[in-house]
């Protein structure tokens, strides 16, 4: 059975106590707003794109523990990366919390803390929601704001 | 077909448990704690078993054929329909629209009556405890009508501000909806004053009763409301189906809502004759199972001293109340005098989804987030709530522990 030590690890709520990259960029190339309606996570993103390097990753709002984790342990993640390989890590982010327990996964460094994610379904929309919203900001897709549920 | 319940004199909340088979659920290896009655109460074993019993003996179309099934399942269903309306104090079934549930008769009411009888310049008057059922339905009317909307404000209690809502009405308010009880905060409203002020001024009102139902008694003779709405599955009933009580000159006077079988007395290509009420409003083959289960609710119900049951609500609801409110960190949400069913709360340094999960694995069902009631929300500046709702099964057991488990939630937190 599932432990909610599983989820609720140390680096997680220390995440969620003081957030990584919790700030506005001035000028960011990017800004993108991610919103779950039904539990009222709000964030907004912002990133600094050079040419298709991400520069800088910061973001700012309010939700749970596990999308507060999630968006700092990403920013931390993706800085210095190529707007391909952010996508890449997205889907290697996305396969890690929703797998079955067994299927054996590629090492996700700082971001496997987020794996037990995968025994509480319906917190899925949580881990995920600043990574829907990365992938929006990069591809420029819309400006409503994006959702996981 | 029909199970027989004994008729119970007081109210007997062991023997109210028993009758609910899933509250000897275990969940996560711990019994169940189902603190989620306002989302969806659940249902005793004679609603189970009315759906059951239609499958196997009755099913088949209602009002169409001349067999026997369809003879009980006409049988049932308009049994339901006069239950629902013994249950609303009706004087008529004929007034009784069957509907999918709270949300249908809401948009039954406005694209019928609201869409026909709306012009630009006409104000519909809300207010900030709805639910989005009892919002956007009159949005989508206003944006095709050009009527205009008002909303009442609330008080830091939760409480509607009825000054207010005496300046909002005039003589361009047509139509006031307004909810009996809040599902956010469990505010009873005082709807019979309201819908007489809306009523001096030649409005109708719509009450959302989808809270109240499960509640309090409901008398829309009393009430004199033009429109009263509910869900089966808030009540102890099924899923899918629910009431529209609608005052009979008004239905007669609006057009279907939906055309198709059933809601017709003859159809040519040259002219269509729509059915009496309530049949012009219930076209296709309806969720005969879920009213059937539906009419075993109300049944259910009937066996019930309600004011008694109201009673022991009450007192869990205090004690839930002066329980949680003891712990430190807690800031309750909604503190209106008369309240029903559901206590709204934060706990600092845990976010409401973050506690929902915690509690969930020590078997404690909550609801956590905006209750489909962003407008609350806002009106706080708060992005979510944990909301402990009642049904009349609960208990104080079920409150200690719910407290025993936000101790854990604080602990896993460190606050």
């Amino acid at each position: 059975m599932s432990e909610l030590s599983d989820l609720y690890q140390e680096v997680i709520l220390d995440h969620n106590r003081r957030p990584h990259n919790f700030r506005v960029i001035d000028g960011a190339t990017a800004k993108q707003e991610g919103y779950n309606p039904l539990c009222g996570d709000r964030l907004t993103l912002y990133l600094t794109l050079e040419g298709d390097v991400i520069k800088d990753a910061a973001f700012q709002g309010q939700g749970c523990a596990i999308s507060k984790a999630s968006a700092s342990l990403m920013t931390d993640a993706i800085k210095g990366k190529s707007v391909e390989e952010a996508r890449d890590l997205f889907e290697h982010f996305h396969a890690m919390i929703t797998a079955d327990t067994d299927t054996q996964q590629e090492d996700m460094g700082k971001l496997s803390v987020l794996a037990g994610v995968r025994e509480f379904p319906t917190r899925i929309k949580c881990a995920s929601l600043a990574w829907h919203t990365m992938k929006a900001a990069v591809a420029h897709e819309t400006d409503a704001p994006v959702s996981t549920e | 077909m029909s199970t027989s319940i004994a008729v119970a004199q007081t109210f007997d909340i062991a023997r109210v448990r028993a009758d609910f088979p899933i509250l000897s659920e275990m969940v996560h290896g711990k019994p169940l704690v189902y603190l989620d009655s306002a989302n969806t109460s659940q249902k005793p074993l004679s609603v189970i078993k009315a759906t059951d019993d239609y499958y196997r003996h009755a099913n088949s179309n209602i009002h169409r054929a001349t067999h026997l099934l369809s003879e009980r399942a006409t049988g049932l269903y308009e049994g339901a329909r006069k239950k629902a309306a013994t249950f609303l104090n009706a004087a008529d079934p004929h007034t009784i629209v069957l509907t999918k549930g709270t949300t249908d008769g809401i948009n039954l009411v406005a694209q019928s009556y609201g869409r026909t009888f709306l012009k630009a310049g006409d104000e519909i008057v809300l207010s900030w405890l709805e639910h989005h059922s009892n919002i956007v339905p009159w949005q989508i009317v206003a944006e095709q009508t050009g009527a205009a909307i008002q909303v009442v404000s609330i008080n830091d209690a939760g409480e509607l501000d009825q000054d207010e809502y005496a300046r909002l009405l005039s003589p361009r308010t047509r139509i006031v909806a307004v909810g009996h009880v809040s599902n956010a905060l469990g505010t009873i409203n005082p709807i019979k004053a309201m819908i007489a002020q809306a009523h001096a001024v030649g409005a109708v009102v719509l009450v959302d009763g989808a809270q109240a139902a499960p509640h309090l008694v409901i008398d829309v003779q009393d009430l004199d409301c033009d429109f009263y709405v509910l869900s089966s599955h808030k009540m102890f009933g099924p899923t899918g189906t629910g009431v529209l009580y609608g005052r009979k000159t008004l239905l007669e006077a609006m057009p279907p809502y939906q055309g198709g079988g059933d809601m017709i007395a003859s159809v040519t290509f040259e002219k269509t004759l729509y059915n009496q009420i309530p049949y012009k409003f219930e076209a296709g083959t309806p969720n005969i199972a879920g009213v059937a289960g539906f009419g075993a609710a109300i049944d259910y119900l009937s066996t019930i001293d309600r004011q008694a049951a109201l009673a022991h609500e009450d007192d869990v609801l205090e004690y839930a109340t002066a329980r949680i409110r003891e712990i430190p960190g807690v800031r309750i949400i909604g503190e209106a005098r008369h309240k029903t069913g559901v206590l709204s709360f934060l706990l600092e340094g845990a976010h409401p989804h973050d506690a929902g999960t915690i509690l969930d694995k020590q078997g404690i069902a909550v609801r956590t987030g905006q209750h489909c009631a962003q407008p609350v929300m806002d009106k706080f500046c708060i992005p979510a709530t944990i909301r402990a709702s009642l049904g009349i099964y609960n208990t104080r057991e079920d409150i200690n522990a719910l407290v025993k488990g936000l101790f854990k939630v604080k602990e896993v937190f460190g606050v």
